[in-house]
């Protein structure tokens, strides 16, 4: 019994089935977060009030927190990807996190400069040592880490395991990171009186927040389908399916 | 709601935090598009490549 | 088992001897990007000793990197590592060896030679213990992830610039509590809550990082 869904799964995530399914599968996320998004900023721009405290530059909030997230959130399903395939030696699941890491490093990009942004009109500064834009930077730098690791060794296989292994480790240190990180924070809040204080939540702040993270989690999922088809054309190029496909385009 | 008029004019200034606010969306908007346009290149130059690749296999395969 | 785990050990500690001259450069290192600081800044006892903590551990810390080339480096060169791949012995065990070597050689001189540098930035006397003793805790676990990131870029060229990149987001835990601890003793304070961390975060460095270490040479060293 598992050794018939064993084979179902090799055969699911052979990169030739992956093509062609994926493919399809792409407009399904694409357009509702699309739609989402377009809804989710209407939402955040027009509807959501003004906060008490800290004016219309809340507003940032529907960017950088959801970037965040994302951030975080990829980091977590490239990790595993990568021990997927590492473990199970499926190459689809190399591709997928070999395809996240940009994603995911944009995101943690995005969300340092937007932090920053609110930052400067709250406390005057672009950059602060809050325990969450230090944690993001680290982030960024294991994203970096990640994809010099990748593109530094040639022999792709090795590039995928040498990589996903870096990732698991990565995954392994984050809350160690985080935790030390939050606590070096407290320790020196006298000097930066800088909290990213949310703005106390009101619903209407909450849900075209809430309605991003999710446009920008399937957002992420097209454009990873799409990158990780390119990776399975460029990857699998000597292949013949490939070569009938590409004759066809 | 804000106020009882909305005005594109007040929209746009963001309570004094115009460039901030809409420097982050630009961003935002501006990773949004990278990344779509980014792969759609990327596939054009993939497929272009193996295109490229048959090509010289079945050059090498007339003249051999 | 045992017997192989001295035996690589004393082997390593025996070339490393042989190059004597070689042995002393990350002590000479550390000692030097110290005495860095009041040269660049200030000085006077009040600045440094307010950077002492931060300025030594960060010293330390690139010290170590530094010195990490030597772990697998010379033995990837010359096939010894590709034997000790084959060995019968488990992988991780020759791996902690070789470590352990490696921190005998590079961080325990750093944390003999801390109560000078300690002088150096004017950390009062009752925190040079401390400083001593978190540097004890501290290098080995930097040993210990370092080896990780050294077996990953053994097989790149010119990878010493993508090990620092690789290593030094995982160093940040240890680097924070480390430098901490030294500044809350030098305002005489408790350090137990840092001392512990420190103590957990070795343990864990112990149990895992060896296994990933041995993983990893696996990947990218097998031939």
């Amino acid at each position: 019994m598992f050794k018939k869904i064993w084979a179902w799964i090799q055969k699911f995530s052979s990169p030739k089935h992956f093509y062609r399914i994926s493919g399809k599968m792409i407009p399904w996320f694409a357009v509702p977060a699309i739609v989402l998004g377009v809804y989710a900023l209407y939402m955040g721009l027009f509807v959501a009030p003004t906060d008490y405290q800290q004016g219309e530059s809340y507003r940032i909030i529907f960017i950088h927190v959801p970037a965040a997230w994302m951030s975080m959130f990829i980091y977590m399903v490239m990790a595993v990807s990568a021990g997927i395939g590492l473990i199970w030696q499926i190459k689809l699941a190399d591709m997928i996190a070999a395809a996240s890491a940009p994603i995911g490093a944009w995101f943690a990009f995005l969300a340092l400069v937007t932090g920053s942004l609110w930052g400067k009109p709250m406390w005057g500064a672009y950059w602060v040592w809050d325990a969450r834009l230090t944690s993001e930077l680290i982030l960024l730098f294991l994203y970096f880490g990640y994809m010099a690791l990748q593109s530094a060794i040639e022999d792709q296989r090795t590039a995928d395991k040498a990589s996903g292994l870096l990732a698991i480790v990565g995954v392994v240190n984050i809350p160690i990171i985080h935790y030390s990180v939050e606590w070096w924070n407290t320790l020196h809040q006298g000097a930066t009186v800088a909290k990213f204080d949310k703005p106390s939540m009101h619903i209407d702040m909450l849900i075209p927040l809430l309605l991003m993270a999710i446009a920008a989690k399937l957002f992420y999922a097209a454009i990873v389908l799409i990158r990780a088809r390119n990776e399975v054309l460029y990857r699998e190029r000597n292949r013949q399916w490939v070569k009938e496909l590409v004759e066809k385009l | 709601m804000n106020g009882s008029e909305f005005s594109w004019s007040e929209f746009l200034h963001m309570g004094g935090y115009a460039t901030f606010v809409w420097s982050s969306y630009g961003l935002a908007l501006v990773m949004v598009v990278f990344n779509i346009v980014s792969p759609m290149i990327e596939r054009k130059r993939v497929i272009s490549r193996v295109k490229r690749a048959i090509k010289r296999e079945a050059n090498s395969r007339q003249t051999s | 088992m045992l017997k192989a785990f001295y035996h690589l050990l004393a082997r390593d500690l025996r070339l490393a001897f042989r190059s004597r001259h070689e042995l002393a450069n990350p002590l000479i290192f550390f000692v030097l990007v110290v005495t860095l600081f009041p040269l660049a800044v200030s000085p006077s006892a009040e600045v440094l000793r307010v950077m002492a903590p931060g300025v030594i551990w960060v010293s330390a810390l690139l010290s170590v990197l530094l010195s990490l080339d030597r772990l697998f480096k010379q033995d990837y060169e010359d096939g010894s590592l590709d034997q000790l791949m084959l060995s019968p012995n488990p992988l991780v065990i020759l791996v902690l060896a070789k470590v352990c070597a490696h921190w005998l050689l590079t961080g325990l001189p750093l944390v003999l030679v801390a109560p000078l540098l300690g002088m150096f930035m004017y950390v009062p006397d009752e925190a040079v213990g401390v400083l001593m003793l978190s540097l004890l805790l501290g290098t080995p676990v930097l040993s210990l992830v370092g080896a990780i990131g050294v077996s990953l870029t053994v097989a790149v060229n010119r990878g010493g610039v993508l090990l620092s990149l690789i290593i030094l987001p995982l160093y940040i835990p240890v680097l924070i509590f480390g430098a901490n601890a030294v500044d809350v003793a030098s305002d005489g304070m408790s350090v137990r809550g840092q001392m512990l961390f420190l103590g957990a975060v070795l343990a864990l460095a112990l149990s895992l990082a060896p296994l990933a270490t041995a993983v990893a040479l696996r990947i990218t060293a097998s031939r």
